[in-house]
């Protein structure tokens, strides 16, 4: 091991005019140029503290005579901190730049090239373009390598220079070059580049996309994440060629890390939108699961992007991992991000054939600490009763022992849930009603109030005293939410409508109503209390078989995502927008969004399906859409937000090679029968479209807070249109 | 952007690889995770600016972004950069970073360009950034030329043939495998499964080409075939990226040109056929509301001549715990921690085919409402030397090279358990004895 090194003590504030005189000292006697080294290493220390060092331009520029590499170093990293806030003064580092980009050690030309193309105002840049031009062709690939990512800060900072000086058509050249780390930072480069809404848009043909592949097996890690992520940009035509792709990358599977097992998992899930072959599609599903479920001893961090990541996975490719249930209980000491994320796959994955095991690692984790967790886990037992019939009894069983406990957070998530597996089994449960009135004190929030007296009022005929508890709830009726308010406003009508002959429930009724039009402010309390009271004068019998019409029945489907826009959110596999469910450009600005492209070999049903990409025309007009909270999120997701005309208006810059096919044969889905090859999850998709039916199916939506701890990102300003984190 | 925070949130090392950030990001991150004390995601977006970080020692590894970036290689690469510091300064800590700023910048950039990682192979690294000062004027291109060639070579993390020279040829190789066990109040399994390694430290000269062998009867890719009981079946297995995938595909061989000194040639996962090497058995009671009983087992289930080592058993207690009498402990020590809650229980070595207990009695304080008490599960940590609970065993370690020269081999297993072998505790209320 290399010796340690003692510079902590170099963390201490100076003054800019000590460090001049210093470095003005050094000049005079300085042996093997220690004095210089230590005064560049505080003013380096002082930087990193955040002190303003740029006075010192000229003094620090000074020591580039030197010709120690550590001094090189540490000088150009001043010069990538404060050459930008210098553009008059540095012309004078130019001629160092332009020796360097020369020298004839290649570590020295790309150090060179490197630091220029970090410093993007004109004067480097044009003193960097010619240079650049011959790094691109150095005979070093170090150097090579190194000018691939320079034309990509180039592009960035003037994309017009950069296309002008040819540097795009040289990035591509760089695609066939014969050392396999140039290949990956020319694609890396190439890829940012497409990503950018004035970019020149970086397509694959077969011909490249393989000789791509053929540079994986030599690449670095890194490397071959770049090149599996460019995979993407590669659009079969035929089913044979997305299946020989497959085939190639599937054993990348197998590498140690996490994130070139997930980009290949990416690729592959792209690929098969692409692929004929069932016997294929289904091995490689196989294949996908245990690396996906080995990325869960990897550390805290990776589990959690995995974990994500596996929650849309299965909802796009069921049979993944459908067996492995276990893998995702939730250890006693996991990170509560872990835990969350486990919890919901485990809801995902519960079927009749495993629902006691679930169940009992649910009652498990309600008597852990975390609030969140415990309520989640309260809650998913009552989901795993509306979804697994076969396991309601037990799970109404588990229910009415936490109930018990009367810790009041568990018994108000235990009542939400009621309430939703009263409504999915008519007739079945009512017997547990009296126990719920005994916890009624209990009830605080507004979501398990509401719920509670949803319970009494459609139950009021069972209740023998339901008159007196909604009675004693609407002492508080004008401080209540709303939320509850609208509940009881509903609560009683139905109580009247079933006692209409009972003192109580006709002063209780008159009161309400009174209440709700005359003394509430919000408009929907008083508009349906209007309504109500209309509906109850005009006809009693009536109003009360519409307010006691049957409900549409609940089922869990409605918190599923739809396939068009899971099949788009997986194009995002691994990175931020597959963390939070969301596509990258409703939260990211100027991300590049993406959608299945159309061609002759698209699966029929994803073809139903595609969602079709808005690309936004005005970057800088885009705003930021945080959707907020609520059941509806899912299906936001669907619809891309993005005020632009759809797909046609793909913005095509010059170098467009390829139009991208729409319409033509991609409108008209509803010829499209249901996948005929049967994909995986086409008895639940039908399902759904039956459920898609029912107008309500989301009004009342059964979870409907469920989705608050959803991780999601944070709204940065109040203003889309300057920059969010102002500073 | 990449930064470094120690534990008050003052930035230690601060890299902008663009300039769509300033250096005042950083207080974002301060204000959002160091000084928030109830962080919930090691991932926090705010607007269109994500952080993401990572917890080692004393520090935040901390990458920051305006993209939609690859999550997983974010992580990936913070990762990578810590264990690049351990090998470089042999611990990472915010004494460690201060000390080698100057050497951490260099590697910042180098390992990561414009947010690209690029070539992060320790060996190779080391060969051009060290702690010593080098004058450039004196650095031979020659030298560069080669340095360059394996930074971006076909084999970046080994030295070019002839750099390399031992004097005795050796590689050890370590299997070790961490068994995690979830066991059930009633003892019996909810999940068993062992996440393994193979670490090997190789120090061959020249460019030696190993190939790697497993037991006769292993079988990876779980349902393919079935392996019979005595098969060792591995769910799946990951390997360094010196290992030849293409070759691993099509005949299950292991060959490689090793990176020199120690790296983790694999990794596996087995669910099937575990062998528990230690066996509990706990009983748990509560006595009325004052007391609460423990009477608990552990039993070596592996041959007598191997024995478990460091075997430490943490049995929690209820919050409202005053004392705990231990009765009697069989072998080793226990203690009561009060500040943890917990009994720790202590015993240096075990035999296999041995049993020791423990029986110990918690007073409780009588409160007025009954207090929420996780129950958290009983934990129990060990070593066992020689042993592997998958079963896997190393066949040989062929190495060829063409100076034709002899190499010693030495393979050690180890297994061990780490915060997951625990067992959970069911909940028997008992009556007061009074009201018997």
């Amino acid at each position: 091991m290399s010796q340690q090194g003692q510079d902590a003590k170099f963390f201490q504030r100076g003054k800019i005019e000590e460090f001049r005189a210093e470095l003005h000292a050094a000049e005079a006697k300085d042996k093997k140029f220690v004095k210089r080294k230590t005064v560049l290493k505080k003013i380096v220390a002082n930087i990193t503290m955040g002190t303003d060092m740029s006075p010192l331009f000229t003094d620090v520029v000074q020591c580039l005579g030197t010709p120690l590499l550590e001094i090189k170093k540490m000088v150009y990293l001043f010069l990538v901190s404060y050459g930008r806030s210098k553009p008059d003064q540095i012309h004078l580092v130019i001629p160092n730049f332009l020796q360097d980009c020369n020298d004839r050690n290649p570590l020295i030309r790309a150090l060179a090239i490197r630091t220029m193309s970090y410093i993007p105002i004109p004067v480097v840049t044009d003193a960097l373009s010619d240079n650049l031009r011959h790094a691109l062709k150095d005979r070093d690939p170090y150097v090579r390598k190194t000018a691939a990512i320079c034309v990509a800060k180039l592009y960035t900072a003037d994309p017009r220079k950069a296309e002008k000086g040819g540097f795009v058509e040289l990035l591509r050249d760089l695609m066939l070059d014969s050392n396999a780390t140039v290949v990956a930072n020319a694609v890396a480069a190439l890829s940012e580049i497409g990503d950018r809404q004035d970019g020149v848009i970086f397509k694959l043909n077969l011909a490249t996309a393989n000789k791509l592949l053929a540079a994986i097996p030599e690449s670095s890690e890194w490397g071959q994440i770049y090149i599996l992520d460019s995979l993407l940009r590669y659009v079969p035509e035929r089913h044979a060629d997305a299946e020989m792709m497959a085939e190639r990358i599937i054993v990348q599977l197998q590498h140690g890390n996490s994130a070139v097992i997930l980009t290949t998992i990416k690729a592959l899930l792209y690929l098969m939108n692409y692929m004929e072959n069932r016997q294929l599609i289904d091995y490689i599903c196989k294949k996908m699961g245990p690396p996906l479920v080995t990325l869960l001893s990897s550390g805290p961090e990776v589990q959690y992007v995995a974990l994500r990541n596996i929650l849309l996975i299965i909802q796009r490719r069921p049979t993944v991992l459908k067996n492995d249930v276990r893998v995702f209980f939730c250890k006693y000491n996991d990170p509560i991000y872990v835990k969350l994320a486990k919890l919901e796959i485990m809801y995902r994955l519960a079927r009749a054939e495993n629902a006691k095991e679930v169940l009992a690692e649910l009652q498990e984790y309600a008597s852990e600490v975390d609030l969140d967790f415990v309520r989640k886990a309260v809650r998913s037992i009552g989901r795993l009763a509306i979804k697994v019939e076969a396991a309601a009894d037990d799970c109404i069983q588990a229910l009415l022992s936490l109930i018990e406990t009367k810790v009041t957070y568990v018994v108000q998530e235990a009542v939400i849930v009621i309430k939703d597996i009263f409504r999915r089994y008519p007739g079945k449960y009512e017997g547990i009603i009296p126990t719920l009135c005994e916890n009624l004190d209990a009830l605080d929030e507004p979501e398990a109030k509401a719920s509670m007296v949803w319970i009494l009022g459609q139950f009021a005929n069972i209740i023998d005293n339901a008159d007196e508890l909604l009675d004693d709830l609407c002492y508080t009726f004008l401080e209540e939410s709303t939320e509850v308010q609208l509940a009881l406003l509903t609560a009683v009508v139905k109580l009247f409508v079933y006692k209409s002959k009972a003192d109580k429930a006709k002063e209780l009724v008159h009161k309400v109503l009174k209440w709700a039009t005359e003394e509430a402010d919000n408009p929907d309390l008083r508009d349906r209390g209007f309504m109500y009271w209309r509906m109850l004068a005009v006809n009693p019998t009536v109003a009360g078989e519409i307010v006691l019409s049957d409900k549409p029945a609940i089922t869990t489907d409605s918190d599923r995502m739809d396939r068009g826009a899971l099949d788009q959110l997986l194009l995002h596999t691994g990175t931020l927008g597959s963390i939070y469910h969301k596509n990258p450009e409703t939260f990211i600005r100027h991300a590049a969004g993406k959608a299945l492209k159309d061609s002759p070999a698209l699966n029929a049903h994803s073809r139903a399906v595609l969602v079709p990409l808005a690309r936004v025309q005005l970057p800088s007009a885009m705003p930021i859409v945080v959707p907020g909270p609520g059941p509806m999120e899912p299906q936001a997701v669907s619809s891309p937000v993005a005020p632009a005309p759809p797909l046609k208006n793909d913005s095509s810059p010059p170098a467009s090679d390829q139009p991208v096919s729409v319409p033509a044969n991609g409108v008209s889905s509803d010829q499209y029968p249901e996948d005929e090859e049967g994909d995986e999850d086409d008895e639940e998709s039908s399902n759904r479209q039956t459920n898609n039916l029912d107008p309500y199916s989301n009004l009342d939506n059964a979870f409907g807070g469920y989705l608050a701890d959803e991780p999601r990102p944070m709204a940065g300003g109040r203003h889309g249109d300057e920059d969010d984190l102002l500073f | 952007a990449f930064f470094i925070f120690n534990q008050k949130g003052e930035v230690l090392i601060s890299r902008l690889y663009r300039t769509d950030f300033k250096r005042s990001i950083a207080d974002v991150f301060r204000i959002q995770v160091v000084s928030n004390p109830d962080v919930r995601s090691p991932i926090i977006t705010l607007g269109s600016t994500s952080f993401f970080h990572v917890r080692v020692n004393n520090l935040y590894v901390v990458a920051v972004t305006k993209t939609n970036a690859n999550a997983a290689l974010v992580f990936e690469f913070c990762y990578r950069f810590i264990n690049i510091c351990k090998s470089y300064f042999g611990k990472v800590d915010e004494e460690s970073i201060k000390n080698n700023f100057v050497v951490v910048y260099e590697l910042v950039d180098e390992i990561n360009d414009f947010g690209y990682p690029q070539n992060s192979e320790i060996d190779t690294l080391k060969t051009y950034i060290t702690t010593e000062s080098v004058v450039s004027a004196t650095q031979a291109p020659e030298t560069s030329s080669r340095i360059t060639a394996q930074a971006t070579g076909a084999t970046s993390w080994r030295r070019s043939g002839d750099d390399v020279k031992y004097k005795k040829n050796e590689a050890f190789v370590d299997v070790v495998e961490v068994v995690n066990w979830m066991g059930s109040a009633k003892g019996t399994t909810l999940r068993a499964d062992v996440d393994g390694h193979i670490q090997m430290r190789a120090y061959l000269s020249g460019t030696p080409e190993c190939k790697f062998g497993l037991n006769d009867k292993l079988v990876i890719d779980r349902g393919a075939a079935a392996g019979g009981s005595d098969a060792v079946e591995l769910d799946d297995c990951q390997f360094h990226q010196c290992v030849r995938l293409n070759d691993f595909d099509a005949d299950r061989s292991i060959s490689f040109i090793p990176p020199d000194g120690e790296f983790e040639l694999m990794k596996y996962r087995a669910t099937s056929n575990i062998k528990l090497p230690i066996k509990v058995i706990p009983t748990v009671t509560e006595i009325g509301t004052s007391k609460v009983s423990y009477d608990i087992t552990i039993k070596t289930t592996f041959s007598p001549k191997l024995s478990a080592t460091n075997i430490v058993v943490r049995i929690p207690t209820p919050l409202n715990t005053t004392d705990v009498d231990v009765g009697s402990v069989g072998t080793g020590k226990a203690k009561y921690v009060p500040g943890e809650n917990v009994v720790v229980w202590k015993i240096p070595r075990l035999q296999g085919g041995q049993e020791c207990s423990i029986s110990a009695m918690a007073q409780l304080t009588s409160t007025t409402t009954r207090q929420v008490w996780a129950r958290p599960p009983i934990d129990i940590d060990f070593q066992v030397l020689m042993f592997t609970a998958s079963g896997l065993i190393v066949r040989f370690l062929k190495v060829f090279e063409k100076s034709n020269y002899h190499s010693i081999k030495w393979v050690r297993y180890l297994t061990k358990a780490n915060g997951g072998y625990q067992v959970r505790v069911s909940q028997t209320f008992l009556p007061h004895p009074a009201m018997k």
